[in-house]
């Protein structure tokens, strides 16, 4: 399905920052895994999702999507076969644009562009529907512009557009760090659905351990560039945030440290 | 102000709408300040003038005019999206070029249509009063321009192009390359301006190498002026209020030559009038 082998990703290579974002990497993961991944801060975990989506071109390595080299392709490529969410709730949707304008690009994320209407009757039809599982009303206000609505309202359409074509792979990076907690409960909820319904391989980065360890079948925990533990669906269900730190703190030599991490857990 | 005055405006405000509805393309939809339009105007004209005085029907001179445009376009983009120039610089480097190139394709600084056939004595053939038929045409021809452009904004395309300058992240993430977006809309743009330089070659019977100063200021204050009055609430109303923000805008600088201002103030005139509506947002939050 995915398959990573040796990636390297090097920040301001040859100057005094430089860092070693992601050290010979690899990583094979499986159709319909829901892989969660945690780590310490700078661990490259949103540097491994952003190097998959293409956001910036890698060191050395390669990536093959459903058999195919994809390291070389455009990000806006590999987009074709690649749902994302982003942290920031506004980064998904275009504000200026209406619910159903934006859900036709997501429709048409499969087709290639043409001078066909954006919108029709059976298109709506079919937001209608989708739109009415998000169960937040958002399917009565089809031509309301998607600034007018709330980051949940928004995050919770970035992921209906995410996985509107069932992407080959969906990719998570924190899509809720950045909402209030009665919204996130909803946001993980929803995750859990539009995965599980349309059996979409996954990876989520999360900062809340107890997230990683009851969402998804698998669970990657990363350090320093590289994945130090990769438990699988049967050792993922005797795991509790204390064996994960405790584990963590093994390999990493100190505690795992995360200013975030302390106010989730 | 008598009736000819009015006229005048009024027309002026129709053929230089269609440059105003391409500075919407790039200013509001893409976000992409493009300068471009200093250069593409005048080379429409030049090559509109060129083409009627060596014998070329003057509507098939337009069809010209616009490619020429579209290629003037298409060369800020390549700077833009390849080359990886500032949107402003890119703007900038090919309104310079064209000054040359407008120079090279008229041969001379200016040239005079005046015994010349245009579009507007053709018309004017078909037995229409000769008081409103420069004003008719140049009202079939620019709501022909809105609605075309009003439809392509409604069709997967313009969904596109107008996600790339709301949300470019976005786009990308729905499988659509930002520079073939901006590059579209920046031909897009410029042949629409490249048009309207062709026309008022034409309606005022000369192409002049300078007479693209100043046409992005223009075409902005039509756009503001625009979204001032009309508002934003769908593609319809706000692209007729950029014509209708053409006219306005027309309008005022008549007014203000009435008043006794020197042509040559027109340009600080103008500037003041954009800056005064750029501001009226900032200014009324401040007030609160």
């Amino acid at each position: 399905m995915l398959e990573i082998n040796n990636l390297s990703k090097i920040f301001y290579k040859g100057t005094y920052n430089e860092n070693k974002a992601l050290t010979e990497l690899s990583l094979k993961i499986n159709e319909g895994d829901f892989i969660t991944i945690v780590g310490s801060n700078g661990a490259g975990k949103s540097t491994l999702l952003n190097s998959i989506a293409g956001v910036f071109s890698i060191e050395s390595g390669s990536i093959l999507l459903d058999g195919q080299e994809i390291s070389n392709q455009a990000e806006h490529v590999r987009a074709k076969s690649i749902g994302r969410v982003f942290q920031n709730p506004l980064a998904g949707t275009s504000p200026e644009m209406t619910i159903e304008e934006n859900l036709s690009l997501a429709l048409a994320k499969s087709e290639s562009l043409s001078l066909r209407w954006g919108l029709s009757n059976y298109k709506r039809k079919i937001m209608k529907k989708k739109l009415s599982k998000l169960d937040i009303g958002l399917e009565n206000r089809l031509t309301t512009k998607v600034k007018l609505l709330s980051g949940g309202q928004r995050q919770s359409l970035t992921l209906l557009m995410a996985t509107l074509t069932n992407p080959s792979l969906l990719l998570l990076d924190e899509h809720t760090a950045a909402l209030d907690p009665a919204t996130v409960i909803k946001i993980k909820n929803l995750t859990n659905e539009l995965i599980s319904e349309n059996n979409i391989t996954t990876l989520m980065v999360t900062h809340n351990m107890e997230d990683a360890i009851k969402m998804g079948n698998r669970l990657i925990m990363m350090d320093k560039g590289q994945i130090i533990y990769d438990i699988k669906e049967t050792d993922k269900k005797d795991l509790t945030v204390e064996k994960l730190h405790k584990m963590f703190e093994i390999k990493h030599g100190s505690k795992f440290t995360d200013d975030r991490m302390l106010l989730t857990v | 102000m008598n009736l000819i005055f009015a006229i005048t405006s009024l027309e002026q405000g129709l053929v230089f709408g269609i440059m105003a509805l391409g500075v919407y393309i790039t200013f509001r939809i893409l976000d992409f300040a493009d300068l471009t339009v200093d250069g593409s105007l005048p080379l429409g004209a030049a090559v509109s003038a060129k083409l009627i005085s060596s014998g070329m029907n003057p509507i098939l001179s337009l069809v010209f005019a616009l490619i020429a445009g579209g290629l003037a376009g298409s060369i800020t983009g390549f700077l833009h999206t390849r080359l990886k120039i500032a949107p402003l610089l890119s703007g900038i480097l090919t309104m310079t070029s064209l000054y040359s190139i407008n120079l090279r394709i008229m041969g001379r600084p200016n040239i005079p249509l005046i015994s010349q056939p245009n579009v507007f004595s053709l018309f004017e053939q078909l037995g229409i009063n000769y008081l409103w038929s420069t004003i008719i045409l140049l009202l079939i021809i620019i709501l022909l321009v809105k609605i075309l452009l009003d439809s392509f904004l409604k069709t997967q395309l313009g969904f596109a192009l107008r996600a790339t300058g709301d949300n470019p992240q976005m786009i990308r993430s729905m499988g659509i390359s930002t520079n073939t977006m901006k590059m579209f809309g920046l031909i897009l743009s410029n042949s629409l301006v490249a048009l309207s330089g062709g026309l008022v070659a034409q309606y005022q019977g000369f192409a002049d190498v300078s007479m693209g100063v100043g046409t992005i200021v223009a075409g902005l204050a039509s756009v503001i002026i625009g979204e001032v009055i009309f508002g934003e609430k769908s593609i319809f109303i706000i692209t007729a209020g950029v014509i209708a923000g053409s006219i306005l805008y027309r309008f005022s600088i008549s007014l203000a030559l009435n008043l006794g201002f020197a042509a040559s103030d027109l340009k600080l005139l103008t500037s003041l009038l954009v800056i005064v509506f750029l501001s009226t947002p900032r200014i009324k939050k401040i007030m609160r």
